[in-house]
């Protein structure tokens, strides 16, 4: 049984509201609370980035599993907001738990579906039986340009997995990857916010690749939507995951407890991983989870897991995403945001 | 050893001395220490500096001041100890007259602060640097943590720290050679920009420009010179952890306590024989702590001891800072230590003018590096 | 900061790494060639506790260059656990709120920057526990 042995979230503790923003472009607020379902987003301290991030839900991880950090063979990290553009998050990540040095490191990067990258390939390394232990990662400090739809998403934040095969908490049972390029969303090197193809995010690319993996990896396990009971997509805003899941055929009480969009924003690579580790924190032994992923660019892995009776024995061991999404939240104002995501001219 | 006087002293105003460098102050110090004392020939100097790398982009300050003073070929050596340089050039100077290497030995101190480098990063460099800095301390900050500690422990207040600088204000309103020659009020003091909580600005000494210098001589040069020479009854200095968290005890600054002890004993004297002390007040919790340190005041007390006025000088309990202090009369860091021997050196000679503490015949100098780091006293006696 | 500087403090820096006396229990961080208690020079490696409480503490309101775009800021003298202190910024808390005597957990954080070209420098910070 190969599968995730310790899981970790970590959300900062500093938010703004959606109005908030709506207020400072002349927006009406309406349109972004009721219209896209999102109320409020979680925002990196000056001091946080995709690492401490990662370090922080990696740690969590650890302490679920139980494991000596030393027999992680293999450490990924899926980001579009790594903190260098050339020399690797990981590094620094396994030096902080002390990870390695024999251990495999890379960054990953495919828009909002590196996270669940990381884990596809975190699995595959112990399926394949080359290492005992990989860690898989999905975090990011999202960037929205000024004023942009995005910025009202764009949110801080992650989840990282262990994979192994002894105590497994959530077999992985089937996984599919659908990708095509198609260009809904992109950052070229140098500009500082991504740009989007307005609607073209979704019929031709959210839809189409979510759809496409999900309803493969249905044929693939010979599973139905109600055969799950948790579902979890990738979540640019509120209004999106609710509607394909809708199209699959999953219901609403399905996608509840993993539609953590509306309080945390699209924490991008830490999307739908972020939204998996909170329905762990709930689920009860041999719950199956159907998990897609989406990633501009664009493509979706998906998962269906099956937690296993371990599950009951890790819940609590470390924080879980609820407590951090409802409690000890700092809100700021335009101008502090502003301030903390370094969107003022300063003098160097 | 030998017994060791001074002889003449020399100091620039302290402030902000936009038109002068740090060569034009250190000379302008140096000569009025000189022509003070009378002496044709220096046989070698000292220069206390605690950062001139990064306040002027210039080291190796020894040779720089010999040449533009024209001394040279003398021997002259920078002494660093960060706050305390000033304290441990005056010792160094003191050391080697007393061994009888040398007769005549200037020691003197300066910094030149305001020519645009950033002190505070500057300052900090004189506490744990990867283990404190790092972190963002600042030094005020680190004197505040002393001084939260303090209050928590003692009940020191607010108005008690207030009490430190509004005295020594009022004495730097009569040192002509002070940076602010300006009273303030407890509320002024209490009202003030916070810097570091609970200090506030006027809780802090300033950024200064200055100099200061004195000639240190053999009891046998002095005779001929026919000068009023101020005896040097004991030199003392300790170190201690350079983190403020590694401290036995954050609110006793052990290095001050054993430098005290040390000094008491080589002068014979006890804390009651004192007339006068100059402290190193940076900030006014420094003060506080020192007077306290120096024994005397018990631990706890000086805080209530500032704010009852044991420490003014119509008090004469023990006068502290009657010169202004490090908060009123300015802290040209390098410079400070050497300034504390010169009112010292005034007040011995009856020459402090409205400041004088009549009848004053021992002053005891207080000089301190980093968070406490180093300590360097001095007693000095009229003869 | 020089890399090189920034390098060598690695183990302190991101997970605590100290160095207890073999001769006498008293443990160094950061670690020393001669202890401060018993003057051996014999020490194993041990990893300090992330918990503990507030000593004393101040908000940096003036700071360096390099510190002054995220003042207001808490900096305590911590106490861990196991008896060592340490100096670390205090994080995610309005300034107002903290109390000597908070307890504390250290988290892997940001502490500064080599500039705006030069390397990213991690460590410890406190957050209330």
């Amino acid at each position: 049984m190969v599968g995730i042995v310790g899981y970790g979230a970590y959300l900062p503790k500093y938010r703004i509201k959606a109005e908030v923003i709506a207020q400072q472009w002349g927006a009406d607020p309406a349109a972004i609370t009721r219209g896209l379902q999102l109320f409020e987003k979680t925002v990196p301290g000056q001091d946080e980035d995709t690492i401490t991030i990662s370090v922080a839900a990696a740690r969590s991880a650890l302490k679920r599993a139980r494991i000596n950090p030393k027999d992680i063979g293999a450490v990924y990290i899926g980001s579009e907001s790594h903190p260098y553009a050339v020399k690797p998050s990981g590094t620094i990540l396994i030096d902080a738990l002390g990870i390695g040095p024999h251990v495999h490191v890379a960054s990953y990067e495919f828009a909002c579906k590196a996270g669940s990258e990381a884990m596809y390939v975190a699995y595959s390394h112990v399926k394949s039986g080359e290492m005992k232990y990989a860690l898989g990662i999905g975090a990011d400090t999202s960037q929205g340009a000024p004023g942009d739809a995005l910025e009202y998403s764009a949110s801080a934040g992650g989840a990282a997995f262990i994979m192994g095969s002894e105590r497994v908490v959530a077999e992985i049972l089937f996984t599919h990857s659908y990708t095509s390029d198609t260009p809904d969303f992109w950052r070229r090197e140098g500009e500082s916010y991504p740009r989007h193809g307005g609607r073209f995010t979704g019929d031709p690319a959210y839809f189409k690749h979510i759809m496409g993996a999900a309803q493969a990896l249905l044929e693939k396990s010979k599973m139905k939507p109600e055969d799950f009971a948790y579902a979890v997509f990738h979540m640019p805003n509120g209004k999106f995951p609710q509607e394909v899941g809708k199209r699959l055929g999953f219901t609403k009480q399905q996608l509840e407890v993993g539609w953590v969009v509306p309080w945390m924003g699209n924490t991008y690579s830490g999307s739908s991983p972020t939204g998996l580790a909170g329905i762990l924190d709930v689920a009860k032994p041999n719950d199956l989870i159907f998990m897609v992923s989406f990633g501009s660019g664009a493509g979706s892995d998906g998962f269906v897991y099956r937690v296993t009776d371990e599950i009951t024995n890790v819940q609590d061991r470390a924080p879980k995403l609820r407590e951090m999404l409802d409690t000890n939240k700092i809100h700021l104002n335009y101008g502090e945001y502003a301030k903390f995501r370094r969107k003022i001219k300063l003098n160097d | 050893m030998r017994d060791v006087v001074v002889i003449g002293a020399g100091m620039t105003k302290f402030g902000e001395l936009w038109e002068k460098s740090i060569k034009d102050i250190f000379v302008e110090a140096a000569l009025k220490a000189i022509d003070d004392a009378g002496v044709d020939h220096i046989d070698s100097m000292y220069v206390g500096a605690m950062s001139s790398g990064l306040f002027v982009g210039q080291e190796h300050l020894g040779a720089v001041m010999a040449d533009y003073l024209g001394v040279t070929p003398i021997p002259a050596t920078r002494v660093e100890s960060a706050c305390a340089s000033g304290g441990a050039s005056f010792r160094q100077a003191y050391l080697e007259v007393a061994s009888g290497a040398s007769e005549i030995v200037l020691a003197g101190g300066v910094e030149k602060m305001t020519d645009g480098a950033d002190v505070t990063e500057a300052l900090a460099t004189a506490a744990d640097q990867e283990y404190e800095v790092y972190q963002g301390i600042t030094f005020p900050g680190l004197y505040a943590m002393i001084a939260r500690a303090h209050m928590e422990r003692y009940g020191t207040t607010r108005e008690q720290l207030a009490a430190v600088a509004v005295k020594n204000h009022r004495n730097g309103a009569k040192n002509p050679n002070a940076q602010f020659r300006s009273e303030v009020t407890a509320e002024q003091v209490m009202k003030s920009t916070m810097v570091a909580d609970p200090l506030r600005l006027l809780d802090c000494s300033p950024v200064s420009d200055g100099a200061a210098a004195v000639i240190v001589a053999s009891m046998e040069v002095a005779k001929k010179l026919k000068k009023n020479p101020i005896r040097v009854i004991a030199s003392s200095q300790a170190s201690d952890t350079i983190a403020l968290h590694s401290r036995r005890d954050i609110t006793t600054l052990d290095s001050v306590v054993r430098a005290a002890q040390k000094a008491y004993k080589l002068a014979d004297k006890k804390p009651s024989d004192i007339n006068l002390v100059e402290v190193h007040d940076c900030f006014t919790i420094a003060e506080i702590t020192a007077t306290e340190d120096l024994g005397f005041f018990e631990k706890g007390t000086g805080g209530e001891a500032a704010e009852k006025g044991w420490t003014s000088i119509e008090c004469k309990r023990i006068p502290v800072n009657t010169s202004g202090g490090l908060k009123s009369k300015g802290h040209p860091v390098g410079a400070t230590g050497v300034a504390q021997i010169i009112e010292l050196y005034e007040q011995l000679n009856g020459k402090a003018g409205a400041r004088q503490v009549e009848g004053a015949r021992i002053g005891m100098a207080q000089n301190m590096g980093g968070s406490g780091a180093s300590c360097v006293i001095h007693i000095l006696e009229a003869i | 900061m020089i890399t090189a500087r920034y390098h060598r403090e690695i183990p302190q820096r991101y997970r605590l790494e100290a160095a207890k006396c073999s001769s006498c229990g008293h443990v160094s961080f950061p670690p020393r060639l001669v202890c401060p208690q018993c003057k051996a020079r014999k020490f194993e490696a041990v990893n300090l506790s992330d918990e503990g409480t507030i000593v004393t503490f101040t908000v940096v309101r003036v700071a360096s260059d390099k510190f002054s775009k995220e003042t207001p800021f808490g900096v305590g003298i911590v106490e861990l656990n196991d008896g060592v202190r340490v100096t670390a910024q205090i994080a995610d808390v309005h300034p107002d709120e903290l109390k000597v005597g908070q307890k504390v957990k250290l988290v892997f954080r940001r502490v500064q920057e080599d500039g705006k070209a030069g390397i990213l420098c991690y460590g410890y910070k406190a957050v209330l526990a």
